[in-house]
């Protein structure tokens, strides 16, 4: 699978990354080598093998539905890059 | 013996007794930091005050006869991606910048309960993105031994750290071998525990089902001592367990004698330095003679533990760093056109380029069409790997392998080529996968003098036994009380 | 040409916990902005969730009573999409293991049954809120975080309906089937009931499905059942043209009543579902499923039925009744102690809904208890007072809440029925009025009502009309 020019400026987009073309061009060569050392796993038959998304078996973990203490306004607001009163600021959002 | 030399298990009876007072103490760790750092660049943020603060605390606490904690004055570098309250915690990225957690991490928590004193927060590749902590978005970090020679990461700055005694021990996460790799290079004691044996909560995520809080240490009993501050259950954190944390130092000395050693032959393979060989040879011998059986083993699935990891941490990766977004904290690009424009700038300016290249690897793994052909299916290797542990430990108690499969290399070396640094961690990453614990400690030194590293595997939440047969072997050697000689240059000074 | 309307609704309901879905910060509606919100909550980096089990008990209750199959292994995943309001720029949702699939759900429709599969029924996190300000030329939009992570179930249909009326009591049928579950509060003006349509046309007679569009920014059932028409009629006309429909994603305008396109199938957003790896998988095993079993109420439509056979109760007298649970569960306690179905169905369904009404009262904390007005109803019965008393007196126990018997001892409005005391009233009135005994005996038959008007507001009310009226005829024949 090689990866294009395209491909990267798709995947760029999907994590909000902005890329000079000549970062594209390194991406590309880059991303190119890895992906193609990984298809070595194409070699092995997984068809009857378990995905594992967990290192441990362990199930069903909850906790009670019970009220804990919430931030301060000011607290919650401390690192804000950019407040309006009680809100967070941000960029104009169009839908 | 200056004070700073001491392991924790001296200091702490040293302080109580009275013999040692923790202001003084502290202190000379400040003067010794102030002169040092500088050379090895290993913290990020010093905590002078708040140091000293709690030192004349527990002093008076001493001096008062009121009960004290299990760490009570033991200094302690913390790595910089895991949450301190009230004090800037960075992941060594400028998207962190001034971050200011309202909340301590369970194991800050953990110890702060135990009166350790917290130095500063340690240099680390961006986002514990690294095995070398070249790509720290702040500086390098230096290996003590040679400041040529990078100290290994992501947890470098805590490796190093303990190494030039800037600190007695130190917190590090290890992903895909951050904790053991740094401490193999650095020449000290480093432990991941079993996954799940430590609350992650507060540690800033990178590969969620992989990331794993460990200690470094100067030797085996302060690990010891360290982790069984830190292990145990925490409700915060659904992945950590509630499995009983039995005492480690009780049984530390009980050695190896009849326990089965095995030696994954795929670990001693093609690409292995000769001076790594050599040390783990003699230390196998070392174990025989103490009582062990050497078996050979086989983890036939170990080739492919490097690809399943880069798919595996940089999908989670790309996930976990969505959120560094400049709209509830963190650096905010100065000038934007509309939101998604402000998304764009403010992580192509905060995060460096080996994040960038993670999580564009991450994303690319879970794309619409591509999930099934690379998440998927590294999914599916991992259990293959876990399989392979897990057949293993039927035969045997444990498993002895090379941390690192070189002792060192240079600063610069191997920061162009992205996949040549990410094979570095072939003999880590496979504990991570299956979420097994695992120990790293000084077992020789190379050639040019850079120590090298051993590395014990053990079954799931088999912390206890891992320190009982690095113990055995540490006890019988002088590896770990080398302590490397800082030479400066005057080009390296700051 | 003609058309067949196809649509399937995706339904989101904020589950009625105490605390969000994976921190104990407050799930309360209408507090001051960002102070329900903690490290979890805002996605801060190092933090992590953990599961509120009661949350995850709803959704599992509510996939029940879809009729969903319960999976034994259910997982959670991350769903990636950036917005403001989404603090981690990835949801917590389900998409690889449902909690509940393959579900049903029976509606009545012009009293025909129905049935709409249920393709699943999930368990996810709520975003917080974007605020757009109304302020001329503002660049800027302001994110308030208290929503982020209350718990939100998801329950997705099939495309089943083919009419505004199917989509209606879609809609009302699965609100009352979440009321009684007593999951969700389901207010829709707070938002904690939420619909999404996705809309196809097929010519009528047609197997295959047209080109489904999907409207957003639904804030009332009236205005799904708006979109649905609004749509209805412009993908016929764009059909007619001989154009094609594209599958894409349309805003609802509520003011012009139109909907706009959002975003086009090629800009369909990449989600990029993986499992959650700070969960664990959760197993429902045979004794969770029936303990949450055991704590489903019956539910409104085979309550209904069940009125509508045991107590011989009209179709509309019942709908009334199963409305509201609480209504239906009044009724029960009523007829418990006194077997008058018709009579608790008129209180209910007439007085109280009106005093309900008149009174803006929370119809969950009635100032009245079944055990009230059953004792109401008995007192009509033994003729103590008549029904235009008991009006009266019900009235008061709205208001004060006190027993019937305790205010018609209070105001004194027992019915009279002392024959002697009756009959000089009568003797007074008839006295009183000569002009009307002469009509009578002339044959205006009507007379002797009003001489018992006369008698009852005399004694205003409380005789007792039926001695009233024999004793007027008994003097006046006399
Ligand atoms: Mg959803
Ligand atoms: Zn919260």
């Amino acid at each position: 699978m090689k990866i294009g020019k395209k491909d990267i400026e798709y995947i760029a987009h999907l994590s909000r990354i902005e890329l000079s073309e000549t970062e594209k061009e390194t991406f590309v060569s880059q991303l190119s080598d890895i992906i193609s050392y990984i298809e070595k796993l194409n070699r092995l038959n997984t068809e009857s093998v378990k995905p594992m998304s967990c290192a441990i078996n362990a199930t069903n973990v909850f906790r009670e539905d019970i009220l804990t203490s919430s931030l301060s306004l000011e607290e919650a607001q401390l690192n804000a890059p950019a407040a309006n009163g009680v809100f967070f600021k941000v960029p104009k959002v169009i839908e | 013996m200056r004070l700073f030399e001491y392991t924790a298990l001296q200091i702490k009876e040293k302080i109580i007794s009275g013999e040692i007072l923790p202001v003084d103490l502290v202190k000379q760790f400040i003067e010794h930091i102030k002169i040092i750092d500088p050379h090895v660049q290993a913290y990020l943020n010093l905590h002078e005050e708040d140091a000293l603060q709690k030192a004349a605390q527990i002093q008076k606490r001493i001096e008062n006869a009121e009960k004290v904690g299990y760490l009570a004055g033991v200094p302690i570098a913390i790595k910089d991606n895991i949450c301190t309250k009230g004090l800037t915690t960075t992941c060594a990225s400028k998207i962190l910048r001034n971050f200011i957690p309202p909340y301590d991490a369970c194991v800050v928590k953990r110890l702060k309960e135990e009166d350790a004193i917290i130095l500063g927060k340690t240099n680390l590749d961006e986002f514990a993105m690294g095995s070398s902590t070249e790509n720290s978005g702040y500086k390098i970090t230096r290996n003590p031994w040679n400041l040529e020679y990078v100290p290994g990461g992501s947890s470098g700055g805590s490796a190093a750290a303990v190494a030039a005694n800037l600190s007695i021990m130190a917190l590090g996460s290890d992903t895909g071998g951050s904790v053991r790799q740094p401490a193999a290079l650095c020449g000290v004691v480093g432990v991941k525990p079993t996954y799940g044996r430590v609350s992650r909560f507060g540690l800033i995520a990178f590969g969620s089902s992989l990331d794993q809080i460990g200690t470094f240490t100067r030797d085996v009993k302060d690990a010891a001592v360290l982790l069984q501050v830190i292990a145990g259950h925490d409700i915060h954190d659904s992945t950590s367990m509630p499995v009983p944390v039995p005492d480690y130092l009780r049984e530390i000395d009980s050695g190896v004698r009849g326990l089965r050693i095995g030696i994954p032959k795929e670990y001693f393979a093609a690409g292995l330095n000769e001076d790594v060989h050599n040390a783990l040879k003699d230390a196998l011998r070392k174990y025989e003679q103490l009582g062990a059986k050497v078996v050979d083993i086989s983890l036939p699935h170990t080739e492919y533990a490097v690809a399943v990891y880069y798919i595996v941490a940089n999908a989670e990766a790309s996930s976990n760093l969505a959120r560094y977004d400049g709209v509830r904290y963190g650096y905010r690009t100065s000038k934007s056109n509309g939101i998604v424009d402000m998304y764009c700038r403010t992580r192509s300016e905060g995060f460096g380029n080996e994040v960038k290249r993670r999580i564009m690897l991450g994303n690319y793994a879970l794309s619409s069409g591509y999930y099934d052909a690379y998440y998927l299916k590294a999914s599916r290797v991992r259990n293959l790997i876990k399989g392979d542990f897990d057949v293993a430990f039927q035969k045997v108690d444990c498993i002895v392998c090379p941390t690192s499969p070189v002792p060192g290399f240079k600063i610069g070396e191997r920061a162009k080529n992205p996949l040549e640094m990410y094979l570095s961690d072939i003999y880590t990453i496979p504990a991570n996968l299956a979420g097994i614990p695992g120990i790293s400690l000084p077992c020789g030194f190379s050639k040019e003098g850079l120590p090298i590293g051993m590395q014990i595997l053990g079954r799931h939440f088999e912390e206890e036994k891992l320190l009982q047969i690095a113990y055995a072997f540490e006890r019988e050697t002088d590896f770990h009380r080398k302590k490397p000689v800082l030479k400066f240059s005057p080009t390296q000074k700051e | 040409m003609e058309y067949e309307v196809v649509v399937g609704l995706e339904t989101h309901a904020e589950l009625a916990t105490v605390s969000k879905l994976f921190c104990g910060c407050s799930t309360k509606f209408g507090s001051e902005p960002n102070t329900q919100v903690c490290p979890v909550c805002l996605g801060m980096p190092g933090v992590l969730p953990v599961m509120n089990k009661k949350a995850f008990e709803y959704a599992l209750k509510a996939a029940i009573a879809l009729n969903c199959k319960i999976r034994e292994y259910t997982n959670f995943d991350r769903k990636s999409y950036y917005y403001p309001d989404l603090p981690k720029n990835y949801q917590i949702s389900q998409n690889y293991h449902n909690l509940g699939v393959d579900g049903s759900m029976d509606i009545c429709v012009h009293d025909r049954v129905n049935r709409i599969r249920i393709h699943n029924v999930h368990l996810e996190e709520e975003a917080g809120k974007l605020i757009h300000p109304e302020e001329a030329g503002a660049d800027y939009s302001l994110v308030d975080f208290n929503r982020a992570g209350v718990p939100l179930l998801e329950i997705v249909s099939y495309p089943d309906m083919r009419n505004v009326d199917e989509v209606e009591s879609y809609m009302q049928t699965l609100r009352k089937i979440l009321l009684y579950t007593e999951v969700s509060d389901c207010k829709m003006q707070e938002g904690s009931l939420r619909f999404e349509a996705s809309i196809s046309l097929r010519k009528k007679g047609s197997e295959k499905l047209g080109n489904r569009v999907e409207i957003k920014n639904l804030n009332s059932m009236k205005s799904v059942l708006k979109a649905i028409e609004y749509e209805t009629k412009r993908q016929a006309d764009s059909l007619d043209r001989g154009e094609t429909i594209d599958r894409e994603t349309r805003l609802w305008d509520e003011v012009n009543e139109k909907s706009a396109r959002m975003r086009s199938k090629e800009e369909a957003q990449d989600y990029r579902y993986f499992p959650e790896p700070d969960l664990l998988p959760v197993v429902i095993d045979a004794k969770w499923l029936d303990e949450v079993k055991v704590t489903i109420p019956e539910l409104p439509l085979a309550r209904k039925q069940r009125f509508m056979e045991v107590f011989k109760l009209s179709d509309y007298d019942t709908s009334l009744l199963i409305e509201e649970k609480i209504l239906a569960d009044f009724f029960e306690g009523c007829i418990k102690i006194v077997d008058r179905p018709k009579a608790f169905c008129n209180w209910i369904t007439n007085d109280l809904l009106r005093e309900v009404n008149d009174r803006k009262l929370d119809i969950h904390h009635l100032p009245i208890r079944p055990k009230q007005l059953a004792a109401l109803v008995e007192i009509i019965e033994k003729g103590t007072i008549s029904s235009t008393i008991a009006k009266e007196v019900f009235s008061e126990m709205i208001q004060t809440g006190k027993d019937p018997q305790a205010i018609i001892e209070e105001k004194k409005l027992a019915q009279i029925s002392d024959e002697g005391f009756i009959e000089a009233v009568i003797v007074k009135v008839i006295s009183g009025n000569p002009a009307v005994i002469e009509d009578y005996k002339k044959g205006k038959k009507n007379a002797l009502t009003f001489l018992v008007g006369q008698v009852m507001k005399e004694t205003k009310g409380k005789a007792n009309p039926k001695m009233v009226n024999e004793l007027v005829q008994k003097k006046i024949d006399a």
